[in-house]
């Protein structure tokens, strides 16, 4: 599969992103912000990073970036959009998925190994995981407080729309400890722990991030 | 010219963490009495010609996509009066 990666101006991320979606066996595609333009991938991932130094609210500006009028059309129509880190307060900024991520409650950048619990493998970003499986993938973020009234996390999560919380102690204030989130559809996830980080032995934690990227292949084939 | 005032803040049951650090602040420069500090954002806009209806609107709108994010944020918009006077005068200087 053809996996479209879009580097925005302060995007850190996207080259570990294009990295980890070869690990996990597919083509790589550099995808430009600036351009309207997804070059017939099958599946995007949003990297992490500080798109426009998160000038105004993180994701805010990135949010109308020429290539999101193309991400948010494909998503709307199926396409699987995984969104890390700063590529979540993309999505979230985008109406893609609800909810918004804020400074954390503790006010200090948050970098180590996390805990995580994946609760929902039915997603084309998650298939590859046993249902309930307990990962450690590295989380860094000082905008990682994921925010929504009552009903919205309700709904979350009486529509298994959680699809990973943070276990051993909540990092950053997220509400409902949620780590990451999809839509009603189940192709879009919103991921604040960067699985990119966490797929080869050399570095990291290990390889549990993997499963994001294998994850894709056999949801694709499914469809 | 007109200039117009849209002021953004966190809605009331969202935590603010910077206004929670300032107001930790307070007390260390002796300042007492501060029970609470919300920390939002100004943005002045200049513009050309009358404020209208129609101007206000399209501001609102402004203020609905980029400006806030209406999941966290409120927003209000007011036109800057005394702005106007200041050009008019500076006009009459001229």
């Amino acid at each position: 599969m053809r996996v479209g990666v879009v580097t925005f101006p302060g995007s850190l991320d996207d080259v570990d992103a294009r990295r980890a979606v070869g690990l996990g066996g597919h083509e790589a595609v550099a995808l430009w912000h600036g351009d309207h333009d997804l070059q017939g991938v099958d599946a995007i991932v949003l990297p992490g990073g500080f798109s426009y130094g998160d000038y105004l609210r993180c994701g805010a500006i990135s949010r109308f970036a020429p290539v999101m009028t193309e991400v948010v059309a494909a998503a709307r129509k199926g396409m699987p959009v995984l969104g890390i880190c700063n590529g979540f307060q993309i999505l979230c900024e985008s109406h893609l998925l609800p909810g918004a991520l804020i400074r954390n409650d503790h006010r200090k950048f948050v970098c180590r190994d996390q805990r995580l619990r994946i609760e929902n493998n039915r997603t084309p970003w998650t298939s590859a995981y046993p249902d309930g499986a307990e990962v450690t993938i590295v989380l860094k973020n000082g905008e990682g407080g994921f925010v929504a009234d009552d009903a919205t996390l309700d709904r979350l999560e009486g529509e298994g729309q959680v699809v990973a919380r943070y276990l051993d102690g909540n990092p950053n204030g997220s509400m409902r400890d949620v780590a990451g989130i999809t839509n009603d559809r189940g192709n879009v996830v919103g991921l604040m722990p960067h699985p990119e980080h966490a797929v080869e032995e050399l570095t990291g934690s290990g390889t549990d991030g993997l499963g994001f990227f294998t994850s894709l292949a056999a949801a694709v084939l499914s469809r | 010219m007109a200039r117009v005032v849209v002021d953004v803040m966190p809605k009331p049951e969202i935590l603010d963490p910077q206004g929670k650090a300032v107001l930790g602040a307070l007390p260390r420069l002796g300042f007492d009495g501060v029970t609470d500090v919300r920390q939002g954002k100004r943005f002045e806009l200049t513009l050309d010609g009358e404020v209208s209806e129609q101007v206000l609107a399209e501001v609102r709108e402004m203020a609905e996509t980029l400006l806030s994010n209406p999941v966290i944020e409120d927003f209000e918009v007011h036109v800057e009066d005394h702005f106007v006077a200041e050009i008019a005068a500076e006009e009459g200087r001229q």
